[in-house]
């Protein structure tokens, strides 16, 4: 029993960091039909953001927990900064173009965004400093879980349900529904279209380098290559859950996150990421657009 | 006017033509052109960037002495960021740029790919750090030589210091899935299960290099049973590894090779590295050609030098000499200058046997204690 407990907590921190990715992928799928690929190296950029601010601040001698919610916000703030830049520059002259065209330059800006944090920090891996403070009373059952993960899924917990009430309570947040519903209506009905699409990109951006700030603290270590394999997974974890759905996104994390970390734990880990693909394709047989997804039919 | 004006002119082009060519021809033969090949840049950059400046430096040594047969060296230094793909690449470029002889490649990976280029083409390579036994037990590669043991002697290394010096029972072995990870991992295996009932294998499992979270393979080290890990692989998965390990409170030994055998693994893995055994190539330190090149490297460059240093060095020297010994550049004979003849390193004195490994040069085991590599006697 022991031994599927830690299982089952593993996977549900892996599935939050893929949830919280997810997120942005389905966001911007929803509102604008095309597949951020960058967003996987936003997140990278979240978790070198957060470093640097943790160590400037460490040097200010505040309590770590402080340094933690200021370094956060620091990588929210940035981070959506560029996801802002990065939908100005490589995606809204492409507004017009044919499917295929965004979607290149997608690719072409993670590329470019990888080579460009390369270059600008380090190729080495960097170590990131553990910012969640040890909880005493969780001591004892530290094999299970420990006060990173506790906090991953709090906060994925927090973020889910702060976008769900934006998306639904807000007015920017109806906006962002009717643009994904059908962009020109929204337009005629006087949506700032340009601005939803960058509200959309800046918190999706945000939500990933949240995600990029605690899986740095979790795991100790960052790489310019991070986003990749993250940015692949989220996005399989987005279109497991329904691609252009805010609770498919979440689901399919969490999905992907058990079926790992079940996956290496009871068979094989060198067969994980077969298992998790071969649940995608099990999956989207079934039910082509995904567990929550709607089908194109039903989109206005 | 018309037509013989520009006959003349043909020929007088050609006529200059054909004489620059000799005279690029003639300079050619005046250089002997060592390619470097290895990682320069990405996250293994630390193990190709310390074999460059060793090359530098020997090259610069031996320059200053007059070269080789009369003839000055040039490097030829290419990036091959240690993926087979980019090697092959690499190797081509070496190739068409008339590389003599290739100090590389340094991941074994990347040397599998290359080294067939390099056969077809007759150019000798010899690498600093590619420990993949089958490179030379294969017999494929006739033209692949190194200055370092091949993983099966480190493998060998490492199962007998878990077995009989930390007297550990149960063994899990883990391993990255590729050439060098795997190969090591594969051999300390069948060393296990040989070892006559002394240890069994209770984990055998690859992971994935890159993935975000290693938490559930270190739930089943624990469900394993196992009481040392043996893991074959590069530092950054390592210090993934070792600080999971850690932060779950499993104090299990970690043995891992030379690929972990790195300054960059404690700096990153930070206090989770200490107490952490690595393999590696044998201690040099008191070796004369060895304090005189790594002071060499501070002088140049600040600091001391990082991964495969010495076995750099010691390459760079063997395949010159060689081809001094031999008097001539050409392949078949470099080689048996090679298998004959005996060079002081900073390895030692050393020849190659005939499968192209190095004959005097082995692997010890080291500890991390206080933040640094400390050999374990």
């Amino acid at each position: 029993m022991d031994y599927f407990l830690e299982l089952f907590v593993s996977g549900l921190t892996r599935g939050s960091i893929y949830a919280l990715i997810a997120l942005g992928y389905t966001m911007v799928y929803g509102v604008l039909g095309l597949i951020n690929f960058a967003h996987g190296e936003i997140y990278m950029i979240g978790a070198f953001t957060g470093l640097i601010a943790a160590t400037l601040l460490s040097w200010t001698g505040l309590p770590p927990l402080a340094v933690l919610l200021l370094a956060a916000v620091a990588a929210v703030a940035w981070a959506a900064a560029w996801g802002l830049a990065v939908e100005r520059v490589a995606y809204r002259p492409l507004r017009g173009a044919p499917r295929l065209a965004p979607l290149i330059s997608a690719i072409g800006m993670s590329i470019l965004l990888q080579n460009f944090v390369l270059i600008a920090q380090t190729s080495d891996f960097v170590s990131f400093p553990a910012l969640v403070p040890e909880i005493p009373w969780l001591a004892p059952y530290a094999a299970v879980i420990g006060a990173t993960e506790v906090v991953i899924m709090l906060i994925t917990a927090a973020a889910m349900l702060g976008l769900t009430l934006f998306v639904r309570g807000t007015r920017t947040g109806r906006a962002m529904r009717a643009v994904a519903q059908d962009r020109t209506m929204a337009l005629l009905c006087g949506v700032d279209v340009d601005r939803i699409i960058g509200v959309t990109f800046a918190v999706g951006s945000a939500l990933a380098a949240l995600g990029g700030v605690l899986i740095g603290s979790h795991v100790g270590q960052i790489n310019f290559a991070i986003g990749f394999l993250a940015g692949i997974k989220a996005f399989t974890a987005a279109v497991l859950g329904g691609i252009g759905s805010i609770p498919g996104a979440v689901l399919g994390g969490f999905i992907l996150g058990w079926t790992e970390s079940f996956a290496a734990g009871y068979i094989s880990s060198a067969y994980e990421d077969a298992f998790a693909f071969f649940l995608l394709i099990a999956i989207l047989i079934v039910r082509p657009s995904g567990i929550l997804g709607q089908s194109d039919a039903g989109r206005a | 006017m018309g037509s013989p004006l520009l006959r003349c002119l043909a020929a007088a082009l050609a006529a200059g033509c054909l004489s620059a060519v000799c005279t690029s021809a003639s300079a050619a033969g005046d250089v002997i052109r060592l390619g470097v090949a290895g990682p320069q840049s990405g996250d293994l950059a630390s193990y190709g960037i310390p074999a460059a400046r060793a090359a530098e430096l020997a090259v610069r040594e031996i320059n200053a002495q007059g070269g080789v047969l009369g003839r000055q060296v040039k490097l030829l230094v290419e990036d091959d960021v240690c993926k087979p793909e980019i090697a092959a690449n690499t190797a081509g470029k070496l190739v068409s740029d008339k590389a003599d002889v290739v100090l590389g490649h340094i991941c074994s990976g990347a040397a599998k790919a290359a080294l067939g280029i390099y056969r077809d083409a007759g150019v000798i390579a010899m690498s600093p750090s590619a420990t993949n036994p089958e490179l030379t037990q294969s017999g494929q590669y006739p033209n692949f030589y190194r200055t370092i043991a091949p993983d099966d002697a480190q493998a060998r290394v490492e199962v007998d210091f878990a077995l009989d010096t930390l007297k550990a029972k149960k063994i899990a072995i883990l391993h990255d899935k590729q050439d060098y990870g795997r190969g090591l991992a594969e051999f300390a295996r069948r060393f296990v299960e040989s070892s006559g009932g002394r240890g069994q294998v209770v984990l055998f499992e690859g992971i994935t290099p890159g993935a975000v979270d290693y938490s559930a393979v270190i739930q089943k080290l624990r469900q394993s049973g196992a009481d040392a890990v043996i893991y074959g692989g590069y530092h950054p998965e390592a210090s993934k590894l070792v600080s999971g390990m850690r932060k779950k409170k499993i104090e299990l030994p970690f043995i891992s090779d030379d690929g972990v055998k790195d300054d960059t693994f404690i700096k990153v893995a930070g206090a989770f590295a200490e107490g952490v055994y690595a393999s590696g190539p044998r201690d040099t330190s008191t070796n004369p050609l060895a304090i005189k090149a790594v002071a060499a490297h501070r002088a140049a460059f600040g600091g001391d030098p990082g991964a495969f240093y010495l076995n750099a060095w010691a390459a760079t020297q063997a395949l010159l000499n060689a081809i001094a010994k031999a008097g001539t550049t050409d392949s078949t004979a470099v080689a048996r200058a090679l298998h004959s003849e005996f060079v002081e390193t900073p390895l030692g004195k050393i020849r190659f046997d005939a499968r192209g490994d190095a004959e005097g040069v082995g692997f010890a085991m080291y500890r991390v204690q206080k933040g640094v590599y400390v050999e374990v006697r």
